[in-house]
């Protein structure tokens, strides 16, 4: 039946969109956790205009760091209540599809979140309508992050520390992400020279070539019963 | 969960001909080594005699690149073939090669401060070499955080192979940010980076590094993983022991049923 890895890793995405659907547990967490995050930051950072503009891209992209943990975190304990995860192991469909099916739903529900942030990090950091170019950024952002995240938090999950240890283990290894991510959207709104978008554009895609990859050849190890 | 866990054969009580060379060797070599560095080496023009930690600092991150390799390796066998005596390495590695990033950080912190005025900068290369660290710090939480020993050795080298992505940055960050203020030694610095010399400019400067280097980057870390690797083998087998007497009564009232 789902001898297909394609098909197989579409239908295990469906099912998470599914499930998100009925629910609207995970998408309306991270969204609220999304907007406090930027009143957090907007009260603390304090900035005058110029100032904001240089930090806008920063807290964009600590902002979806954080809630994709968190979406990640409610992800995989979901899962785990429910046995999604044995029944997945059950299931006759080659490990890696499963990672993509996981992956897919993941950084989906962290697009929506960030394309979420952009019109409210205009509205309440004032600033210009967001430029296009932040919009070639920001889809390979949330698949790296979705990537990493989706192979760390299987791991996470099995441990004592549970939900606790996705941040430390995440932020040092997600850290070339958001490095060039936040490059590159800084670049995209004009605080760094044109010529720089391009270089950290492909770094970025590097990145997320390097964590698809890892990801897809250690998700097997990670989900073994 | 199969109670089939396969252990590595005990190390042997004496030392491996090869180990007790290594001892002497590493003893011997490591005053060598200094007196090399702090003595024997000319005196830095323009930096004086801070200058000289760089015999310790350079070799001492090749070390932990090389221990970090390591794990690494083995990290990468034990997913293949499920041996423990790998992951028995792989603890080995991780946790040399963290001591010696950390000489790394704190002699590069020591040397900072009369030449670049300050203990710490955010500078990129500052950053992803504490980065390295702290992944390695988070390899050994997630290690202690996971109870049933074959998980724990699974999670752990994929944790161990996705760390090594932050030694590689290490390395090649001074050549793709051009921001950063951290000299290179091999090839040409980037523009602003502080507090460069030139090898050949002092007398004794490149001897001091050619001896310095295989000491701490080869002979250090070598030694030392051998060590904590037989240690490691011992307390795996102590586990194990552990296990199998306190399983006992519980096999034999099995057994009685």
């Amino acid at each position: 039946m789902l001898r297909d890895p394609l098909r197989a890793a579409l239908s295990i995405a469906g099912k998470d969109l599914r499930a998100e659907l009925r629910s609207r547990e995970l998408l309306g967490l991270m969204a609220l956790f999304a907007l406090l995050a930027i009143l957090v930051f907007s009260f603390a950072l304090e900035l005058d205009r110029p100032g904001r503009k240089d930090a806008v891209s920063g807290v964009l992209w600590v902002t979806l760091l954080f809630a994709s943990i968190l979406g990640h975190n409610r992800s995989v304990a979901l899962e785990r209540e429910h046995g999604g995860f044995d029944a997945l192991l059950l299931a006759p469909v080659a490990r890696g599809a499963i990672f993509a099916g996981k992956l897919l739903a993941n950084a989906l529900f962290t697009l929506i979140i960030a394309l979420l942030l952009l019109p409210l990090l205009t509205v309440l950091y004032n600033l210009p309508a967001f430029p296009p170019a932040l919009l070639l950024i920001v889809p390979p952002g949330c698949l790296g992050l979705a990537a990493i995240g989706t192979l760390l938090a299987a791991m996470t999950v099995q441990t004592r520390a549970r939900d606790s240890l996705l941040p430390v283990l995440l932020l040092p290894v997600a850290l070339p992400l958001l490095v060039t991510a936040l490059r590159a959207s800084n670049a995209a709104l004009g605080n760094l020279p044109e010529t720089e978008l391009q270089t950290w554009l492909l770094l970025l895609l590097l990145v997320d070539l390097i964590y698809l990859a890892a990801g897809f050849l250690l998700y097997e190890s990670v989900l073994e019963a | 969960m199969s109670q089939a866990i396969e252990v590595c054969a005990l190390p042997a009580e004496r030392q491996p001909r090869l180990l007790r060379l290594l001892n002497i060797l590493t003893v011997l070599a490591l005053p060598l080594g200094l007196y090399v560095a702090l003595v024997h080496a000319g005196t830095d023009a323009s930096q004086g005699d801070v200058q000289r930690l760089f015999y310790l600092h350079m070799p001492s991150f090749f070390g932990a690149a090389l221990a970090f390799g390591g794990a690494l390796l083995a990290s990468i066998a034990y997913l293949v073939k499920r041996e423990t005596c790998y992951d028995s390495f792989a603890v080995a590695g991780v946790e040399v090669g963290l001591t010696l990033a950390l000489v790394n950080l704190v002699s590069g912190s020591i040397w900072a401060r009369p030449i670049w005025n300050t203990w710490w900068t955010w500078d990129p290369r500052l950053t992803s070499a504490a980065v390295m660290c702290l992944t390695y710090a988070a390899w050994l939480v997630l290690r202690n955080g996971i109870d049933n020993p074959q998980q724990r050795r699974r999670l752990a080298s994929v944790y161990a192979i996705l760390a090594y992505v932050t030694v590689i940055l290490t390395l090649i960050i001074i050549r793709i940010r051009p921001d950063t203020i951290h000299p290179a030694v091999i090839g040409p610095s980037a523009v602003n980076a502080q507090g460069s010399f030139e090898l050949a400019a002092t007398p004794g400067v490149t001897t001091a590094l050619l001896v310095n280097f295989p000491i701490w980057a080869l002979l250090l870390p070598l030694t030392l993983l051998w060590h904590r690797y037989r240690l490691q083998l011992r307390i795996e087998a102590l586990e194990q022991r552990k296990a199998l007497v306190l399983n006992a009564p519980l096999r034999a009232a099995k057994g009685s049923d």
